[in-house]
């Protein structure tokens, strides 16, 4: 199996998809973050999902998961560089990911943590 | 094929074969068409016989561009048919007058039948042809009637003009996604001033472009909503949640501006003091 590595960037998480999902590492992913973002003291998560080409409601859901564990520990989530099939098999899916923020680019979403933070201190 | 259905038809051949030059002209009044024209057909007609293996490759191609040349010139396509329909009669009435009528009467009924292919191929040929054109023309009305325009710097706007159905919102919906990416555009608005009418089924289009564009981190607006649209939405009972609703363009793009933080302001010097110190 497959790991999705979770890399620190000040107090932002970063975690980059690059490799076909499998249904083990999206709960090890998931496990993996849950831990990082206590371990660290994450106020932000950013999932960058440029390379993912193919989704299934399974992933659609793990992105919800993943947001709404991150908003317990206080940290906020940005997925970015979601691309427009992706896009739309997800909404044909009926998965809107209410709850999620979302980014064009990695630059976006850092942009986007950073005006979330300064608007609540 | 028995003997004597072949001795019948080998006497039709040889009816045609003989008396080509009379039937040519005799055909060409009856059709109204140029004798030249026909008696290329009808030279490829005896070839395509000759070989006597039913080829009518030949004589096919020929009727296919007869077909298309005639339908260009501005003629029905049972007009050619009946063109081409038009060298039975003068054979029967050829046949007619043959002292061996018996003997030619058999082969008639195959002859007809081999015109009546030919003929009803022109007919094909046409509504290949016409075919061709329609689906050319649906395909350039796609590309054209989905425009993503730039409207600012991070602003992009989609103009829709006419009914939408499923295969068009697909078509805006990967257009105007495609160009939030390549432009890195944060806002979109959709304009729906040149659609008719909304339905349960075009407003759900509608939801869903923007829901897809939420998910790739850009924020839409739809607008041009006219009194009436705005009325049988509400009647249909179709809920547009938080997705922000304009009346016209120029109303979104005020509000978008306001949402990028873009400030615009009238100029010191307005339009009519200046054209007066021209003046």
């Amino acid at each position: 199996m497959q790991r999705v590595p979770v890399l620190k960037l000040g107090d932002v998480l970063i975690v980059s998809i690059q490799i076909d999902l499998e249904d083990q590492s999206v709960l090890a992913l998931q496990e993996d973050l849950a831990d990082a973002v206590v371990d660290h003291g994450a106020r932000g998560v950013i999932i960058d999902i440029t390379a993912v080409e193919i989704v299934d409601s399974f992933i659609g859901r793990m992105l919800a998961t993943i947001a709404g564990m991150c908003r317990m520990l206080d940290a906020q989530t940005v997925v970015v560089g979601m691309r427009p099939a992706v896009a739309i098999t997800l909404v044909e899916l009926g998965l809107s990911l209410g709850g999620v923020r979302t980014a064009l680019n990695l630059e976006k979403g850092v942009a986007l943590l950073d005006h979330i933070r300064s608007a609540t201190p | 094929m028995s003997v004597q259905a072949d001795t019948a038809r080998r006497r039709i051949e040889e009816l045609l074969r003989t008396n080509e030059e009379q039937i040519i002209g005799r055909w060409a009044k009856i059709a109204k068409a140029s004798s030249e024209e026909l008696s290329e057909l009808y030279r490829a007609l005896l070839a395509s016989l000759d070989e006597g293996k039913n080829d009518l490759a030949d004589i096919r191609g020929l009727l296919a561009d007869l077909s298309r040349s005639r339908a260009r010139a501005g003629f029905a396509p049972s007009d050619t048919a009946r063109a081409v329909f038009g060298l039975k009669e003068v054979v029967f009435e050829l046949a007619e007058s043959d002292a061996d009528w018996a003997e030619a009467a058999g082969g008639l009924v195959w002859f007809s039948r081999l015109i009546d292919d030919l003929g009803l191929y022109t007919f094909e040929t046409y509504t290949d042809a016409r075919e061709k054109i329609i689906l050319d023309q649906a395909e350039q009305l796609l590309e054209l009637s989905t425009p993503v325009v730039k409207m600012w710097d991070g602003i992009v706007a989609v103009p829709l003009i006419g009914t939408l159905d499923s295969a068009r919102t697909q078509v805006v919906m990967e257009k105007l996604l495609q160009t939030l990416v390549d432009t890195g555009a944060e806002h979109a608005i959709i304009d729906i001033t040149g659609v008719p009418a909304v339905d349960t089924q075009v407003a759900q289009h509608l939801l869903k472009t923007v829901v897809a564009a939420r998910l790739m981190g850009a924020e839409c607006v739809i607008s041009g909503i006219r009194p009436q649209i705005a009325h049988t939405i509400v009647t249909l009972g179709v809920e547009f949640g938080d997705i922000v609703t304009k009346a016209s363009l120029a109303d979104a793009l005020a509000h978008t501006f306001r949402r990028a933080g873009i400030e615009v302001g009238r100029a010191r010097q307005a339009h009519v003091s200046i054209r007066a110190e021209n003046a």
